[in-house]
């Protein structure tokens, strides 16, 4: 019994060492989506460490050392966990502490900004060629590919465009739409539906006439806004879509924030769920199932 | 008592500075020592000692202790000692033991500057060359400063003289403007800027970095200098303000100095650091409750206390939640108020 376990160690030592020589072995992960990437490629026994967007898979992300909001990071607390590789998302920062850790030695992939299938994608294949994971990268970038062809044939064959409104409630202000150039605005187009507000970029406080002018069927929001106002029942009850078809309709749709809007591995998912729920009518068949979809 | 005794008060009396200053100095060199050896990166003292004195050490400790640590050591006495020393000179010249250097504008001012820049930093960028970019915030944050302490020392004047009651009021109205427009600025942020707004507010030594010392010290070091060479009259200030005019103290002049140099001391250390709560009001009490009022005292003692009580402060922000780290604005005001508290009470228990 033991030496049939030895055989089995030994023999994934081996195998293990062979298959990536020069990969790197304790990987430091700035972003949810790079996190996500990273075991989406197989390689989440080799994360040492990871942010506080790291929500995904939770079993994995929670038991690491947590190198705080991706956007306050602290230089020697980077430093501290002895990566051989730091993969930072776009939204990684400050740019000092980043500088600081690169110059005492440390090294940073840095991950290209976009909101859009072929930049998530492009950071997929950084991410795969920075981990020497190029022929896994390949194999979910063909698959994640497939998936997306698959959503937009759906969604081309869906006959509605609905009119979709994505409200984000930050702090206790007025809560803001989202209009162009945001990650929400480029998932709902994936998703078949057409942004109620274009007027401006990113986002904006909606007020109430400007909330009835959108004039949304379905209203989009993220998990942690709709906590943050009270509830569901709160949300048909704001001021500033008294009236819109999407209240009247109670059409609100949840999102959780990294799964629907990180442009991630599970990014073809996430539009074809909410694509689901824009075209009730149409009766999408699910999406093939993916072994990174479906972790703890 | 006796005769011999009474002899001897005089020379204690005249020891109290050089004993005083000499300890906090003492202080001072112990925090700062503390701050190069502490950190998320577990470097034993020996090799921290030998990096220190050039001696062969390992690369990374090297860029860690002399590339991370020490520049933010540094930045900590710079930023400390001005707002300890800004916020006794202001002390003395309101002789209110409530005022601040948020008291006059500075910091509304500065905030406000700053929180322009993180809402519309990518407008303002566009019309400069990139390599001012990353001194964008500090300059708005510094101008910010100056200009809503400048409009509150305008405003105050009349007739040549700024009644120290108007100067507070003009204070608290500018604080209100200032206040009011970074509320606008916070209601058309987004997420991301609502953040970055929250951390800066909270402030932190970690972004300054040598070039950040090199911003700060300038200002800094001038404003030291002029707040000391008004110690005497801030005493003399102490009787009140007739009665050291009559002593022939120019108390307008004396207005402006203490006015313009704590503008420059914090503008420049909020510029660099963000804002740092606590250390500004309270640093001069702790160095009066020990030394009593004499400014030759409180004036450099705040500025050592200061400057000590940052280097924990962000000693402690950088290892308590390691591999992240806390705002150093949070430490002090999460530690320093129970702790001022406390010694108010026993002060008064005592009394």
């Amino acid at each position: 019994m033991r030496f049939l376990a030895f055989i089995l160690v030994f023999g994934v030592a081996v195998f293990g060492a062979s298959a990536n020589a020069d990969a790197p072995k304790r990987v430091l992960a700035l972003g949810g989506a790079v996190t996500e990437t990273v075991y989406a490629l197989g390689a989440g026994d080799t994360l040492i460490g990871v942010d506080q967007t790291s929500v995904y898979p939770a079993a994995l992300t929670r038991r690491l050392p947590n190198v705080g909001y991706v956007r306050a990071l602290a230089a020697e607390g980077l430093l501290s966990l002895k990566a051989d590789l730091v993969l930072a998302g776009p939204e990684a920062g400050p740019p000092e502490a980043l500088a600081q850790a690169a110059s005492a030695g440390l090294r940073i992939v840095h991950l290209e900004d976009g909101y859009s299938t072929e930049a998530a994608i492009g950071r997929i294949a950084a991410i795969g060629a920075a981990l020497d994971r190029k022929r896994e990268a390949d194999a979910l970038i063909a698959a994640l590919n497939d998936d997306l062809a698959l959503v937009k044939r759906e969604v081309a064959a869906a006959k509605s465009r609905p009119r979709v409104l994505f409200l984000l409630q930050a702090g206790g202000g007025a809560p803001k739409a989202a209009g162009r150039a945001t990650a929400a605005d480029a998932m709902i187009a994936l998703a078949g539906g057409v942004n109620a507000v274009t007027g401006f970029d990113g986002y904006k406080p909606l007020s109430p006439e400007a909330g009835v002018a959108a004039a949304p069927e379905i209203l989009v929001m993220m998990k942690q806004s709709v906590d943050a106002l009270g509830g569901e029942e709160a949300v048909y009850a704001l001021p500033e879509l008294a009236g819109t078809p999407a209240i009247r309709n109670r059409r609100l749709v949840v999102v959780d924030a990294l799964y629907g809007l990180g442009f991630g591995p599970r990014m073809a998912h996430a539009a074809h769920d909410l694509a689901v729920s824009f075209h009730p009518e149409a009766k999408f068949p699910p999406l093939p199932a993916r072994p990174w979809m479906s972790a703890e | 008592m006796s005769d011999a005794a009474r002899a001897l008060l005089p020379p204690l009396r005249l020891l109290r500075r050089p004993v005083m200053l000499g300890g906090l100095g003492g202080l001072l060199a112990l925090a700062f020592v503390a701050a190069l050896a502490v950190g998320a990166m577990p470097i034993p003292p020996g090799e921290v000692l030998r990096v220190l004195f050039g001696l062969d050490a390992d690369s990374q400790s090297r860029a860690v202790v002399l590339g991370l640590r020490l520049p933010r050591a540094v930045l900590a006495v710079v930023v400390g000692a001005g707002l300890g020393m800004s916020g006794a000179a202001l002390q003395g010249l309101f002789r209110n033991p409530l005022a601040d250097p948020g008291l006059i504008g500075i910091s509304g001012g500065a905030a406000l500057g700053a929180v322009a820049v993180i809402v519309f930093g990518h407008v303002f960028a566009a019309l400069m060359p990139m390599v001012a970019g990353p001194y964008l915030l500090p300059l708005a944050a510094f101008l910010g400063g100056l200009a809503a302490t400048f409009a509150t020392e305008r405003i105050a004047h009349s007739r040549g003289v700024a009644a120290t009651g108007m100067l507070l009021l003009a204070g608290i109205a500018i604080n209100a403007m200032a206040g009011a427009a970074m509320g606008v600025l916070i209601f058309m942020s987004d997420d991301r800027q609502l953040r970055d707004i929250t951390f800066w507010t909270m402030g932190s030594l970690a972004r300054g970095g040598w070039s950040g010392v090199l911003m700060a010290a300038p200002f800094v070091l001038v404003a030291v200098i002029a707040m000391y060479r008004a110690a005497r009259a801030l005493d003399a200030l102490l009787l009140g303000e007739r009665e050291a005019l009559h002593l022939g103290v120019p108390v307008e002049r004396l207005k402006r100095i203490v006015m313009v140099a704590a503008a420059l001391a914090v503008g420049a250390s909020v510029a660099v650091s963000g804002i740092i709560a606590f250390v500004g009001i309270v640093v001069p009490h702790l160095v009066r409750m020990a030394a009593g009022p004499d400014h030759r005292i409180v004036l450099p003692g705040a500025a050592l206390l200061g400057a000590t009580l940052l280097l924990v402060a962000d000693s402690i922000a950088r290892i308590v939640v390691v591999p992240a780290e806390l705002p150093i604005g949070l430490v002090t005001s999460l530690i320093g108020s129970p702790f001022f508290l406390w010694l108010l009470m026993r002060r008064k228990a005592g009394a």
